[in-house]
């Protein structure tokens, strides 16, 4: 069996040998550790990513201090890291940081308790029933098209300018995609894992708690990292109307004096506020997760 | 449940009578009976497309019949071709999956230990090999004492050896569980090393039955299974080919 070769026959009269007809390349596996290790291997490994995803925004600021440093950038325009983070202890020092950013994360929180709640609380319905399906999911997809900064004009109309838009701007950032992810993730469930379960004799609500919540979860996880992200940017919509607190407020009042530092002290907490709902999500889905083979990047 | 034709008539095993399931204009099943009774071991055999499966989903309610009439005891459980474990639960909460009450894993241990699983209870089913998967998923199909057992395929995805050792198992447990089986497959071998008897399925219909009253060893080298095994690929119409 094994003696069936693949080779060509050799006709006796042909110069090139046998070796260089098969092809040469060839591949040998052996364990990870056994690679001679040298010292730039050594140093390699120590210095290989040591600060995770941060690696690289960490670069970009200290390259951008660099060049502020050595006069590229000029201040007016972008101010180094060092100044703004000068800038946001003074604004702390002030007093007019703390509240604004308390205020701003206020905002955020309910808008997002809201817009979850009104999410999930359809995409279930969505997701189980085919009434709440045709209730929900021709509202969920015209909404879903309408972009989030188009509907301010509108709910400054409604609701006026005072935090009832605000929130409710965030709400609706949050809410529609986690309507429209959860709603998928229900309906996606493997059919066949449904089917199994019914064979078992489980009664319904252990198929939903069992079957269709833990298959609905990975799903769910993406609708709230899209909540977190639109809320982010509903809080930034939000406050640049008529605010006289928060942190969009910071920003708009340093815009005017042409104050860039203050500026950027705001987008920077934007960002990290960005930064920290990302982690978040990230720490669920490796906790909730654990049961899924997914594929490890080299 | 007034009507007539809804109450039962066996106290035990299957029945099935007349059925016929269609899809579309191509009829599957045309009038089909079958008969199992208690604690025996039917294998369906057949070619794939036959509707074999068709029959089972039929027995095992996960499709009702367009004509004539199924009668199956309440407790089933199904063991599918894949195992169809839910892949975020440990294979403990796998097993447990259809059990209420207070010693629900006291069960499904005992199960696990029938399929020779004893220890892997907290194993997560991507860490499985496919034999160990597919006993987990026998597992929960014994674990709540069903009255049929209904097998599709089971074992169709495994390795030789692996197969082998699988019957083996079946012999072990069919010991300890008194359930009607049904096991549908399109592998003589395995028809001729399980059943008590083998049906044949040709044109939506049961055509050959062949009873067998073979030893475990008769079984695996005999004369009288090599006849069986003939017998079997000229129902199937296979003769001459092997």
């Amino acid at each position: 069996m094994t003696d069936i070769s693949l080779v060509p026959v050799l006709i006796p009269s042909d110069p090139v040998p046998a070796a260089s007809v098969r092809s040469q390349s060839r591949e040998v596996f052996l364990p990870a550790h056994s690679r001679g290790v040298t010292r730039f291997g050594a140093l390699r490994h120590r210095f290989h990513w040591p600060l995770g995803i941060y690696t690289t925004p960490l670069l970009i600021v200290v390259l951008w201090e660099i060049l502020g440093r050595v006069g590229v950038l000029p201040p007016t325009y972008a101010p180094t890291p060092t100044e703004i983070a000068g800038t946001a202890v003074q604004l702390w020092q002030d007093g007019s940081l703390g509240p604004d950013l308390a205020i701003s994360l206020q905002r955020a929180g309910i808008g997002l308790a809201i817009g979850l709640s009104v999410g999930i609380v359809t995409g279930v319905l969505g997701g189980f029933l085919r009434r709440g399906e045709y209730l929900f999911n021709g509202v969920a997809q015209i909404l879903n098209t309408i972009p989030l900064l188009a509907v301010l004009p509108l709910m400054i109309v409604w609701f006026g300018i005072d935090e009832l838009t605000k929130v409710l701007l965030i709400a609706f950032g949050a809410g529609v995609p986690m309507y429209l992810n959860l709603f998928a993730a229900i309906r996606n469930v493997d059919q066949r894992l449904i089917e199994m379960a019914r064979t078992t004799g489980a009664s319904t609500f252990r198929i939903v708690t069992r079957v269709l919540v833990p298959g609905a979860l990975p799903g769910f996880l993406v609708g709230l990292r899209f909540s977190l992200a639109y809320s982010v940017l509903g809080l930034v919509a939000a406050e640049t109307v008529n605010a006289n607190h928060g942190l969009g407020f910071l920003v708009t009042q340093a815009q005017t004096y042409l104050q860039t530092n203050q500026v950027f002290v705001g987008l920077v907490i934007y960002s990290i506020l960005g930064l920290i709902a990302d982690q978040f999500v990230r720490i669920l889905e490796r906790v909730l997760l654990r049961w899924r083979p997914s594929y490890e990047a080299v | 449940m007034t009507s007539p034709a809804a109450t039962p008539r066996l106290q035990t095993g299957v029945l099935a009578e007349q059925v016929v399931r269609r899809f579309g204009d191509r009829t599957v099943l045309d009038h089909l009976d079958l008969r199992i009774e208690d604690e025996e071991l039917v294998v369906l055999l057949g070619p794939s497309g036959c509707g074999k499966s068709t029959l089972l989903r039929l027995l095992a309610g996960l499709d009702r019949p367009d004509e004539g009439r199924i009668e199956v005891p309440a407790k089933r459980a199904v063991v599918f071709q894949g195992d169809r474990l839910l892949p975020w639960q440990r294979v403990l909460r796998n097993v447990t999956l259809g059990l209420r009450g207070p010693d629900a894993d006291q069960r499904a241990r005992k199960a696990l230990a029938d399929v020779h699983l004893a220890g892997r209870e907290k194993a997560w089913p991507k860490q499985l090999s496919g034999g160990e998967a597919q006993r987990v998923a026998l597992a929960r199909a014994l674990v709540a004492e069903p009255e049929l057992v209904l097998l599709d395929e089971p074992f169709a995805a495994l390795d030789a050896i692996t197969r082998l050792r699988m019957h083996d198992l079946v012999r072990e447990l069919r010991r300890n569980h008194h359930a009607a089986m049904l096991l549908v497959t399109h592998d003589v071998d395995e028809a001729i090393a399980l059943a008590d008897r083998i049906v044949v399925m040709s044109n939506g219909r049961i055509g050959d039955t062949h009873r067998v009253d073979l030893s475990t060893a008769d079984r695996a080298v005999s004369v009288a299974r090599e006849q069986l095994r003939a017998a079997l690929l000229v129902d199937l119409g296979l003769a001459g080919q092997h």
